[in-house]
């Protein structure tokens, strides 16, 4: 498989990298002077690209490679990805679901203690030797508060079952509602926004799902409420989410992901109720190398012609 | 002339409502002193005085029965033998180590403590010091906030949390509630304890340098006592691995700290996170300058419920006592 041309979008995963170099002919999009020559002369040889969460496959990069046939992404969000396009032109889609559910999970349970708890404000202030006998800091309990998830697919559910062993009441919005489950349902963002104290984001980014945080729900959540977002950026109206934070409109925020990362609002960088993490949700050594050996594992089966192993289109 | 001890706003001072001796007011009085006015018994405020201690108690504190105590103002036998009458020993905290339980024991003198209400709250703090350990949580947060993301790229990678085998030092009421959490995590709970708890489902280990050998990460959650003094050595930390994480929530004297910050400076151990230290607020410089740890300011029970639950319970006690009814969480001994 040494000739197949596998472009890398953007720089991902050293492991993966070096799987990929071994067996099959890598191209680096990321360190070619000018793309749209590249593309040109390249067109023949690019058989399939390797994205992630910054970088995918849109319709321009679809269009410029007529002999893709994979397109295998180092994540489980689908949304750098065109799929219509994909599905159009019989290009496979293939990501990295279940590999990664409980990072994400674990991650987004540290960022509510974190907040809640005020954990890096905390390592900031012993950090800064300001440390003295009577000085009380209340931070706010965790247990017991009611935990509202946007989305309840597998990362939502593991979210679920994490927060239920503190004892918090789970309640969560859906497209459609889940009969089967046994958590509160509110039809609307907003409802599910009044009536819990932490919101998680925990769905796909899609059309539909674009800035679903937006000032009316940020109003719903009141001053004490407290956004997690593990999903993406642009779930999230970013310059709201940012003046009710400055404002104490909002309680408080643990974000993984922002609208132009790897840029964060430096106006977030002075308040004490945030968390500010760099995308780091699937970020352990034993999960990057699992999503790798995944990514790798549906690049040969397609090119053995065997069934891919985590198929999207 | 000394000055008088301050009485209550809206009582009137009255031979019939007893006093209570608080010889340094607790975190929990300082920050909820209405919760403490009681028409069963008034607070003896002997901070206030201008008199040394010593003297106080001699002059005003012959006829205490009851006295309100933290670390901070620590019941050993020197001040027993000041106080003649006392028959209850209160502390507004879990921990119990300030308290002499041998000289207590020995002169029926009845100790209770805030068990239980501080418990959801430690162990929240706990879980989330660990997390924030393996996946560098408050690390990733102060490079973000250096502004250095868009500079130097991704941030490195941590470490998943379920497939760790987490040792719990001392399966009480915090250890219990700690595992409880850890397990929705897929993490594997073992634990050591005095004696085997016939209801817990996790492997059992006689002594903490075996707990540590089959374990990722210790979380200590035992009170400090002679025997657990120090019981956190250089040999157990070894055992922990170069890997390991220590979480600590319990007091700082159950770790040897200066061996502690040799085996985190040196790599012998992974990282760790803790609240309690052996000299608060003095924190080894050392640990200031780690990215693998994570530290608090001795806040792990610092939440208003916690405290507004602890504030009811050491009133309930006093009252139960002033009543001649059953105290609500006299210590047992075990």
């Amino acid at each position: 498989m040494e000739s197949i041309g596998v472009l890398m979008a953007c720089p991902m995963n050293s492991y993966l990298e070096q799987q990929l170099e071994k067996r099959f002919k890598l191209y680096r999009f990321w360190t070619v002077p000018d793309k749209s020559s590249f593309l040109a002369s390249h067109k023949d040889s690019i058989q399939a690209v390797v994205g992630n969460a910054g970088a995918g496959a849109d319709a321009e990069l679809i269009e410029a490679l007529p002999k893709l046939e994979i397109v295998a992404s180092f994540s489980v969000g689908l949304d750098k990805i065109d799929l219509a396009k994909c599905k159009e032109k019989g290009i496979r889609v293939t990501n990295t679901p279940d590999v990664l559910t409980e990072d994400v999970a674990d991650l987004a349970i540290g960022l509510m203690l974190a907040v809640l708890r005020k954990l890096c404000e905390s390592d900031r202030y012993v950090r800064s030797g300001k440390w003295k006998r009577g000085d009380y800091v209340l931070t706010t309990k965790f247990t017991g508060k009611k935990v509202g998830i946007i989305g309840l697919g597998r990362i939502g559910m593991a979210i679920a079952k994490r927060a239920e062993a503190f004892s918090c009441p789970i309640s969560y919005y859906s497209r459609t509602e889940k009969p089967e489950i046994k958590y509160k349902y509110y039809p609307s963002v907003v409802e599910l926004a009044a009536h819990c104290d932490i919101l998680v984001v925990a769905c796909p980014l899609t059309k539909e799902t674009h800035h679903i945080i937006n000032r009316e729900v940020i109003d719903a959540m009141g001053p004490k409420g407290v956004l997690i977002n593990i999903g993406r950026g642009p779930h999230v109206d970013e310059p709201e989410l940012v003046s009710a934070l400055v404002e104490r409109r909002l309680g408080g925020a643990g974000l993984d992901v922002f609208e132009n990362e790897p840029y964060v609002p430096e106006e977030l960088f002075g308040l004490d109720n945030v968390v500010l993490l760099p995308h780091v949700g699937s970020g352990t050594v034993e999960t990057r190398q699992a999503m790798a050996d995944l990514v790798i594992g549906n690049l040969e089966a397609h090119f053995q012609k065997k069934p891919l192993l985590t198929p999207v289109v | 002339m000394e000055s008088q001890p301050s009485q209550e706003r809206n009582e009137q001072p009255t031979k019939e409502v007893p006093h209570v001796l608080v010889m340094k007011p607790p975190p929990l009085l300082t920050l909820f002193e209405d919760k403490f006015i009681s028409t069963k018994f008034q607070l003896l405020k002997a901070w206030e005085s201008t008199l040394p201690l010593h003297q106080f108690l001699t002059t005003h504190a012959g006829s205490v029965r009851a006295v309100l105590c933290s670390g901070a103002s620590p019941i050993t036998p020197h001040i027993i033998q000041l106080l003649p009458s006392l028959q209850l020993v209160v502390t507004a905290s879990a921990g119990i180590n300030h308290i002499d339980l041998n000289e207590c024991r020995r002169l029926g003198i009845a100790v209770t403590n805030a068990a239980g209400v501080f418990s959801d709250d430690a162990a929240d703090a706990a879980v989330g010091l660990l997390i924030d350990v393996l996946r560098k949580i408050s690390s990733a947060d102060r490079f973000v906030r250096h502004g250095l993301w868009p500079a130097t790229g991704d941030y490195p990678l941590g470490s998943k949390l379920g497939d760790k085998r987490v040792g719990i030092v001392g399966l009480g009421s915090i250890g219990s509630a700690v595992a409880k959490r850890l397990e929705a995590f897929g993490c594997t709970v073992l634990y050591n304890s005095r004696k085997p708890k016939p209801w817990a489902p996790y492997p059992f280990y006689s002594n903490v340098h075996e707990l540590a050998v089959d374990s990722d990460a210790l979380i200590v959650c035992c009170g400090l006592t002679a025997e657990t003094r120090h019981m956190i050595n250089r040999q157990v930390m070894v055992a922990l691995g170069k890997q390991g994480i220590i979480v600590n929530v319990a007091r700082g004297a159950i770790i040897d700290e200066k061996e502690m910050v040799e085996c985190l400076v040196h790599g012998e151990i992974g990282g760790a996170g803790l609240d309690v230290f052996e000299n608060e607020p003095s924190v080894p410089k050392q640990l200031l300058e780690l990215d693998n740890v994570v530290l608090s300011p001795h806040r792990a029970v610092f939440t208003p419920e916690g405290f507004m639950a602890a504030c009811d319970l050491v009133v309930a006690n006093l009252e139960a006592f002033f009543e001649d009814e059953p105290l609500l969480s006299p210590l047992i001994d075990e």
